[in-house]
């Protein structure tokens, strides 16, 4: 009796045990291990080119062991770093969303990197410098670095070149403007196919609307103050570029009514049943390897202005590591970043290369004989700004998104869904004002 | 301590310490986890605090403004009522289906028991295929019949039956099997005897398998309701919630308060909302209802 007791307690307590996991990112071996997350976001092959570029690091540093580990799409991401954060086991360094860079620097998940610039001296800051304005106008919180741009990307038109033959419109032109971008969908629409397609589902909506308040602000206001501590949802701008988004589906009838979802909307264009959408760069690939007709990339039609949203994940570096890791994280990004890899990185993805230097490079020169299309989205680049980005940006999002449908499913006209938004997303940003 | 104590407790002990390593998890992820939510969401505690703060009855108060809040909670319970019912129908006819004696028999339980089985990360996946705009099954074919497509996951009024529908056809399977352990459990004799008597199908369902099913009614109707509050991943799957909150549940609305906006203090008093929910429709049913049932 007593030995069975026994056994009993040492089988409960083993199993506790077992249930508490240890801390594995101890040195092994004299080596610097760290511990590296990264999401996946488009289709293609980027998992396994992310686990190649690793590899090939792990193989030229012996001293450093990075370890690779693939966290779902951006927002599975952000939870598991935060849930790894509180477990006190957070990742070295991650890829997380431009956007997260307010909350990543407020919770003090991620550090400034200002400090490993300099310590580069020279060649620190040319390292910085050769980044794309455009992409790192969003690296800053406070006037810090706090990331560093790697898949970035920015919202492009792909239409179909066939279609627009057949209905008799010039295929080499795409539309410029408002008004025309209704005209031109307004002839190839009719019972079988749209004329326009734009995702509006949550976490797509936001990033859209982005481009369309740029091209219909008078002085290139974005929809949040630099600082990301304000928005500015309900400006009678915006309002008028929501309000286009319903017409073109109940009015102008060019569009598929209510929301369709982003992940859909490349399969709906390539089996020809909308002849224009509104998409990311990075979905390039696809449209270039699955499409049977001949398909054309734009420029987003323009308003008062030309104007895209840039997106995409940047490198964070998490805060509290110490300045061994901290080093080695800093070379596996520049590592990941050098002029050709950025390069390649675009070729194979479909991302804008970050870097000005990669397209200098015969990689992209190529690549651009080769794929003229995918130069429209880097030409784009000096009228793109970012997208939404605020403190908890991921409630700010949800919060738009959650109103703009509201407007798009008639609940609320533009007008009431905006101010609506604007006043929800205030007593959010109240804390941080 | 008298003898008698004495004995029972060594009597219980090795029960008791068989129950141990079970209670420890259960100690260790149940309940502590529920205490500790119910202090939580007395305080705020977002993303970056150290420490949670406490701030009385803040989080409820704000809850109980937002229009959002009332948004889940009004989807939740209808979305409740719109399942049990039909769930639980569907599941007491599959029983009877599959209580019979015929070859069949087999091949029928497999098929009726099969979505039970799956997933519902996967059975959402394939019900997307049906349930997408324009392109899903269902779109094309209600375009085949000349009419117009629905789009139904981003319309305020078609999303919720719509996941209703796929539910149903996930769950009730899953409630054949008490149904059908319930049926088995009901002695041949008194069917034999009824019937000598002459009842028909309907007499002998009404006097007799109902009234002898009634545990098992009250038992299927708490799992029933209780599994329906703590549906999330088909949300996830087909529509984040949307259209504007319109298929948002309690139990996603949480996960989004708790991991994606990071406010573990609201999302801490939402969990104590839903446990006095859950407790306020199960409760009841062990203590009163549990009484009046017969048991064979």
């Amino acid at each position: 009796m007593k030995r069975k007791i026994g056994f009993l307690i040492f089988l409960s307590l083993f199993l506790l045990i077992l249930s508490c996991g240890g801390n594995q990112n101890k040195t092994k071996d004299g080596k610097v291990k760290l511990v590296f997350y990264y999401p996946v976001n488009v289709g293609g092959p980027v998992a396994k080119i992310v686990e190649k570029l690793t590899k090939d690091f792990n193989e030229e540093n012996p001293d450093i062991e990075v370890e690779a580990v693939y966290t779902g799409n951006y927002d599975d991401t952000v939870t598991k770093i935060q849930t790894a954060a509180q477990g006190g086991n957070p990742p070295d360094l991650f890829v997380s969303l431009a956007t997260q860079r307010f909350t990543m620097a407020s919770s003090g998940m991620a550090m400034p990197l200002d400090e490993l610039i300099k310590e580069d001296g020279e060649e620190g800051k040319k390292y910085i410098d050769d980044f794309l304005e455009g992409f790192m106008e969003d690296s800053y919180v406070d006037g810090k670095i706090y990331s560093i741009p790697f898949q970035r990307s920015t919202m492009v038109l792909y239409y179909n070149k066939d279609i627009f033959k057949e209905v008799g419109l010039d295929p080499e032109k795409a539309p410029e403007t408002w008004e025309e971008l209704v005209e031109i969908a307004g002839k190839i629409a009719n019972d079988k196919r749209k004329g326009v397609g734009i995702a509006l589902n949550s976490g797509s909506a936001q990033w859209a609307f982005t481009g369309f308040a740029l091209q219909n602000s008078i002085d290139g206001k974005n929809l949040m103050s630099e600082d990301g501590k304000k928005v500015f949802f309900n400006t009678p701008e915006n309002v008028e570029a929501l309000q286009f988004w319903i017409d073109l589906q109940k009015k102008y009838k060019v569009m598929a009514e209510g929301i369709v979802q982003w992940t859909d909307l490349p399969s709906q264009f390539l089996a020809e049943e909308v002849a224009m959408i509104y998409h990311t760069t990075g979905n390039l690939s696809n449209i270039a390897k699955n499409s049977k007709f001949n398909y054309g990339v734009a420029f987003l039609p323009a308003h008062k202005r030309k104007g895209a949203p840039t997106g995409g994940g940047n490198f964070y570096i998490s805060s509290g590591i110490s300045p061994e890791k901290q080093k080695a994280a800093w070379k596996f990004i520049k590592y990941l970043t050098t002029a050709e890899r950025a390069a390649q990185w675009s070729v194979d993805t479909g991302y804008v290369a970050t870097r000005k230097s990669a397209f200098e490079t015969d990689i992209v020169k190529n690549y651009y004989k080769e794929r003229p299309q995918a130069k429209v989205a880097y030409e784009q680049l000096q009228f793109a700004k970012p997208e939404l980005t605020t403190y908890n940006a991921a409630e700010i999002w949800r919060i738009l998104n959650d109103n703009i449908q509201s407007a798009i499913t008639g609940e609320k006209t533009a007008k009431e869904a905006l101010d609506n938004a604007q006043k929800e997303a205030a007593e959010v940003l109240k804390d941080f004002n | 301590m008298d003898t008698k104590l004495k004995r029972k407790l060594k009597e219980n002990i090795t029960g008791f310490l068989l129950l141990l390593p079970s209670l420890i998890f259960m100690v260790g992820f149940t309940v502590l986890p529920v205490f500790k939510s119910f202090y939580l969401s007395f305080t705020k505690y977002t993303l970056g605090m150290k420490k949670p703060l406490w701030s009385g009855f803040s989080n409820y108060i704000s809850l109980f403004k937002s229009e959002i809040f009332w948004k889940v909670m009004y989807n939740t319970i209808f979305f409740s009522v719109i399942t049990v019912v039909p769930c639980m129908v569907l599941g007491l006819t599959l029983a009877f289906l599959v209580n019979r004696k015929s070859k069949s028999v087999s091949i029928l339980r497999t098929v009726y028991f099969y979505p039970v089985v799956m997933p519902m990360i996967a059975v959402a996946s394939i019900w997307m295929f049906i349930y997408m705009g324009k392109n899903g099954l269902l779109d094309q074919w209600l375009s085949a019949l000349g009419m117009k497509p629905l789009n139904v996951l981003s319309n305020k009024n078609t999303v919720l039956p719509f996941m209703a529908i796929m539910y149903v056809w996930k769950e009730s399977g899953y409630l054949m099997i008490f149904f059908l352990a319930g049926l088995q459990g009901i002695s041949e004799d008194l069917f034999e005897s009824a019937r000598i008597d002459g009842a028909g199908f309907w007499v002998m369902l009404k006097n007799i398998t109902l009234p002898l099913l009634k545990p098992t009614m009250i038992f299927v109707s708490t799992i029933a309701l209780t599994n329906c509050f703590k549906l999330v991943d088909h949300i996830v799957i087909m529509t984040e919630g949307a259209p504007n909150n319109g298929s948002t549940l309690l139990l996603y609305y949480i996960y989004q308060q708790g991991f994606t906006n990071f406010n573990y203090g609201r999302s801490s008093a939402l969990t104590v909302i839903m446990l006095f929910l859950l407790l306020f429709v199960s409760l009841p049913r062990f203590f009163r209802q549990d009484k009046k049932a017969f048991y064979n």
